[in-house]
């Protein structure tokens, strides 16, 4: 056995490490579609899907039968190939971006200095699987929903860019792993509390999820840029906005919520319960609040969240510099 | 790295020439976007990932969204596919690549004259190390820039003011029916 040196098990395990995130992500989205459907019921006063297993336990098993048997229709008015593409990349973008997220101190898939810029590029890129959806659909309300996924994505890609920069400056650093070294003490979410509403804002905006989710509206656009999606290929798409919904919330906890700091129990399970949390607060979003006007949404990035992030940045590189000097 | 150096440059290239030949508007952004992507691609086999990243964010991510958005609003999907292309016509294409073919050999003549002794060793260059020479020797630069910046926003926001009606050069004659007392 001279040929297996410490760096392939290393290799060996860091790829075990990825392969059981990728899985686990997946999976938590697939069962989150679920578990928001009860919790949804249970919040505005009705039964949720209860029938299949005990306590609907089992929708998730005939709802992933459904969506596999199902006629995968292409129009034949659709631009194909960007068809095709449009779902794969809504998946895999958000899908690669848990890459950065440090879960406890051995676990993570890569560990770059780049680390935060990371996630923005792929959120970045993530935006043309809904414009290119919506475009080659050839439907008139996809189309709608890809326009207002573009302005709004424009609206909000500014300030959560800025919003993030106060707890970079703290930390000093835009490697995940040396932003949960630098909250060990005290979690960004006392000295970054505006950075952190306003990375909510857009984080919600980025999963187009309620009450961002103009691009899709049902009861304006029919579910605008995938109303065309059918079969595996919608799944993607809902898939993808679960994965989103989780790592948002794991960007969250990591970013300002300390990571897997915590006392007594182990870094895992503190991770877990505080990104179970945010799972929870973006399901009561969507439960309680109603979608505002569209236009709304936008003159709201610009004029509220915009001038705050900038404020907060400046406010906390003078208060570092005061305390530094 | 010089293997990812090579093929990213090569997907470059490739899907640049896939945006020029592209007779859908759609399909050409999207190869576009392709080609800025692998541009970042060798800025990352170049050792530079804070500039690769910064290409997918601010072209591939924000700049490309606007063409996107540009070519979808005007809807030339049905004119595009049915004109041929004017390309295809010599009389549009010589003059362009005689030039583009002078610019070449000046290229190829710099390039063999010089000492082509440069190999990527995968050095890494850190954001703080970008950090600090942005703000140090090349400060003045990034003044420069921010006043440029500024100049372009209040250019933006008094080409994109809404016109007053008390002040409006053209003045309306036809009553506003739709307007609520």
């Amino acid at each position: 056995m001279s040929w297996w040196t410490p760096q392939l098990t290393a290799i060996f395990w860091g790829m075990f490490q990825a392969l059981v995130i990728l899985l686990g992500v997946v999976l938590l989205g697939a069962v989150l579609t679920v578990v928001e459907r009860r919790f949804l019921g249970l919040w505005q006063d009705r039964y949720g899907p209860n029938r299949v297993g005990p306590f609907g336990t089992l929708q998730l098993v005939a709802d992933m039968l459904k969506i596999f048997f199902k006629e995968d229709w292409i129009p034949p008015f659709a631009s194909r190939g960007l068809f095709l593409l449009a779902p794969v990349l809504a998946f895999a973008s958000l899908l690669l971006s848990f890459l950065i997220i440090p879960i406890t101190p051995g676990w993570g898939v890569a560990d770059m200095h780049i680390g935060l810029l990371f996630f923005f590029a792929l959120a970045g890129i993530n935006v043309y699987s809904v414009l290119l959806g919506g475009w080659s659909s050839g439907n008139k309300y996809a189309l709608l929903g890809a326009l207002r996924a573009s302005a709004q994505t424009l609206s909000y890609e500014v300030f959560m860019g800025l919003s993030l920069m106060g707890v970079v400056a703290m930390a000093g650093s835009f490697n995940m792993r040396e932003i949960v070294a630098a909250q060990e003490n005290l979690w960004f979410i006392i000295p970054q509390f505006f950075g952190f509403v306003t990375f909510l804002v857009a984080g919600v905006a980025v999963t187009h999820r309620a009450p961002f989710d103009q691009p899709e509206a049902e009861q304006e656009l029919a579910d605008g840029y995938h109303i065309e999606y059918s079969g595996m290929k919608f799944g993607m798409f809902f898939i993808g906005e679960y994965v989103g919904m989780v790592l948002v919330s794991a960007l969250i906890v990591t970013l300002f919520f300390g990571g897997w700091h915590g006392p007594l129990l182990p870094p895992f399970v503190w991770f877990a319960l505080k990104t179970s949390g945010f799972l929870l607060l973006f399901m009561l979003l969507r439960a309680a609040l109603p979608r505002p006007r569209y236009d709304r949404v936008m003159s709201f990035g610009w004029k509220v969240c915009l001038p705050l992030t900038l404020i907060n940045l400046l406010a906390t590189g003078a208060v570092m510099l005061w305390v530094g000097a | 790295m010089e293997l990812a150096f090579y093929l990213s440059g090569l997907v470059a290239v490739l899907a640049t020439v896939g945006v020029i030949t592209g007779t859908s508007p759609v399909h050409s952004v999207v190869y576009l976007i392709v080609s800025l992507i692998a541009v970042a691609l060798v800025f990352f086999a170049l050792g530079a990932p804070f500039a690769g990243v910064l290409e997918i964010i601010i072209y591939a991510g924000a700049i490309m969204v606007l063409f996107v958005f540009v070519v979808m609003m005007l809807n030339l999907r049905a004119d595009a596919e049915r004109t041929p292309p004017l390309w295809r016509q010599p009389i549009y294409w010589l003059g362009p690549s005689l030039l583009a073919l002078a610019l070449l050999a000046a290229l190829v003549a710099l390039i063999t004259a010089g000492d082509i002794e440069m190999a990527i060793d995968g050095e890494l260059i850190t954001a703080r190390a970008i950090g600090l020479t942005l703000f140090g020797p090349w400060l003045m630069v990034v003044e420069l820039s921010a006043i440029l910046l500024l100049a372009a926003l209040v250019t933006a926001s008094h080409v994109g003011r809404r016109s007053d009606p008390g002040h409006s050069s053209t003045p309306r004659n036809a009553p506003n029916r739709g307007d609520t007392p």
